[in-house]
């Protein structure tokens, strides 16, 4: 067999794979957007669950689940950036440090339902946040953090040294070289972590059960003071997401339209992941483009 | 002869157990051009990455021996790093514009040492593109990104950024070696330029280039200074006969 008959087969089986995988996604996709799209409407996007009777909507959910979003960013971002940071730029190599490493790699593998289990025990009831966004989103923070340390790591290492050397020889100090030099070229590897660490927040049900809780109580959206019990922005209250309320409904919805409700949750829950990850991509590669001049 | 700019004394590089500069003793003179030379792998970046503390970032690195700025060892634990290479610029062998605009580049180092007044900024930077000859290309572009220039320009941006924070010193490491002939001699012609405000020491592999711009030029071997003189006796009339050896092309 000659080279060039041998680079043909290869990159044809490369080609079907690569198809087959595009495939199953669209069928994926289209399946549920099938399913799914007819049920939406405004009033379902908008109008509370029912529980015995036809015609509920998802609005408190929806409303949740961007919330927990942007509760759950608002920890991890900082944190998992400052602790990236200093893995990759701070510490010294040795054992300390591969022992950090070993811990967040294992915590970023943690299963799920385990994590939800140690929210239950430690921040629901030892701290006693009880059932509150707040405790979802500190244990999605448990195993969103390890992602974003080591994503940010990642991208930092990407730099080239040159740039940062660079940098110091102008006689600027190590933390402004790192903010201003060495983030912005690695922004873009930053972000498509905090994308991947979006998207686990979206879609998460198991460790929510036992942290945000399973129900919404009736939410007053005309008040947005942040400590009263009924407002919307209020951090301790509990808070069913999406993805809660779409294996609720399907476990053990009573309502005669619960299947549609499950497949119109479904549809926007997917639909809003891929908004999502649009808008944050715009606007990385706006932000990028600023810091480093490039079109 | 004028003052000394900057002087190693004793000055020994280690990477762990490797030793790559030995006990390397030298003064640069005010405004001139030192030239270092010799074959590969002799030393000549350890040595000029330790004259502005560079090497701190390598791990398995050391330092020992004195480094002198008027009269005071910069290559103590208590020295201010930050501000002593404010003093010492460097400029590399393969140009490294920062992933900014061409203005942004130059106005960085000014800016982060205290000029925010955006007219003072604009000036600075004009200056210093022109100092390094680069100006008349530059001009219309000044907030297009940097990585579009080419190489030569590149390098020039580069040796302007240094320029834009009044360092005492260059330290240049083969600054023109990746650049094309044409490149090249405009970054020759700048260096004989900037040596009026400026002392410059460079690392060099062409020895055309050791003899057209500078005024002494030290030769390296192993990590160890043969001979240091000045240009021309080092090429006309060396001491030794490593040196002569090495200038003729016999080894290296
Ligand atoms: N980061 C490093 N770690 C370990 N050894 C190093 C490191 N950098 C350089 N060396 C070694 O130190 C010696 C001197 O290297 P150096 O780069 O200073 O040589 P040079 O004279 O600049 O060579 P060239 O002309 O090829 O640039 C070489 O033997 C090299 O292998
Ligand atoms: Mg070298």
């Amino acid at each position: 067999m000659s080279a060039k008959t041998a680079d043909k087969i290869a990159t044809g089986v490369i080609v079907f794979i690569t198809g087959l995988i595009a495939l199953a996604l669209i069928g994926l996709l289209g399946y549920i957007l099938f399913r799914g799209l007819g049920h939406i409407s405004w009033h379902f996007l908008t109008s509370p669950p029912e529980t015995i009777r036809k015609g509920g909507g998802i609005g408190p959910q929806l409303f949740n689940s961007l919330f927990l979003l942007v509760l759950t960013m608002v920890i991890t971002v900082p944190l998992g950036i400052g602790a990236g940071i200093y893995m990759s730029e701070y510490a010294k190599a040795g054992k300390i440090t591969s022992a950090i490493r070993l811990v967040v790699e294992v915590l970023s593998s943690f299963p799920s339902i385990i994590v939800g289990l140690f929210g239950l025990l430690v921040i629901v009831n030892k701290f006693n946040l009880g059932f509150s966004l707040l405790s979802g989103a500190l244990a999605l923070t448990i195993f969103n953090l390890p992602l974003m340390v080591r994503i940010t790591e990642q991208g930092l290492r990407s730099v080239p040294v040159q740039q940062k050397e660079a940098s110091l020889a102008l006689g600027i100090s190590k933390w402004k070289t790192i903010r201003s030099v060495q983030l912005p070229i690695a922004l873009p590897i930053v972000l498509s972590g905090s994308i991947l660490a979006a998207g686990r927040i979206f879609g998460e049900a198991a460790a929510l059960l036992f942290t945000a809780g399973m129900s919404s109580p009736r939410l007053d959206f005309s008040d947005w003071n942040p400590l009263h019990s009924d407002s919307p922005l209020n951090p301790m209250r509990p808070a069913e997401t999406l993805a809660v309320h779409i294996w609720k409904v399907n476990s053990e919805g009573l309502a005669p339209d619960a299947t549609q409700i499950a497949a119109g949750a479904s549809a926007v829950l997917i639909i809003t992941v891929l908004l999502f990850n649009l808008g944050a991509r715009a606007l990385g590669r706006y932000m990028h483009n600023k810091f480093t001049a490039s079109k | 002869m004028g003052e000394i700019a900057l002087s190693a004394k004793k000055l020994n590089v280690y990477y762990g157990e490797k030793h790559a500069v030995h006990d390397v003793s030298l003064d640069f003179a005010e405004k001139e051009v030192t030239a270092l030379i010799g074959p590969s792998g002799c030393g000549k970046s350890t040595f000029l990455r330790s004259l502005n503390r560079m090497n701190d970032l390598i791990p398995s690195c050391k330092v020992t021996g004195e480094i002198l700025i008027d009269d005071r060892n910069i290559n103590g634990t208590d020295t201010d790093v930050v501000a002593l290479r404010k003093k010492i610029g460097m400029v590399w062998q393969r140009p490294n514009p920062f992933h900014k605009s061409i203005y942004e580049n130059i106005a960085f180092g000014p800016r982060y040492h205290g000029i925010k007044n955006k007219k003072q900024l604009d000036e600075i930077v004009e200056q210093s593109l022109r100092k390094a000859a680069i100006w008349e290309e530059t001009k219309d572009r000044l907030h297009k990104s940097a990585l579009a220039l080419s190489g030569g320009q590149q390098q020039r941006l580069c040796i302007a950024r240094t320029v834009a924070v009044k360092p005492d010193v260059i330290l240049m490491d083969e600054p023109a070696s990746a650049l094309d002939p044409i490149s090249t001699s405009k970054i020759e012609e700048l260096i004989s330029e900037l040596k009026q405000d400026y002392s410059i020491v460079i690392v060099t592999h062409n020895m055309h280039q050791a003899a057209r711009v500078s005024e002494k030029t030290a030769f390296f071997l192993n990590g160890h200074v043969v001979e240091y003189d000045k240009t021309e006796t080092i090429f006309t009339n060396p001491t030794h006969q490593r040196t002569n050896d090495y200038i003729t092309g016999r080894f290296g």
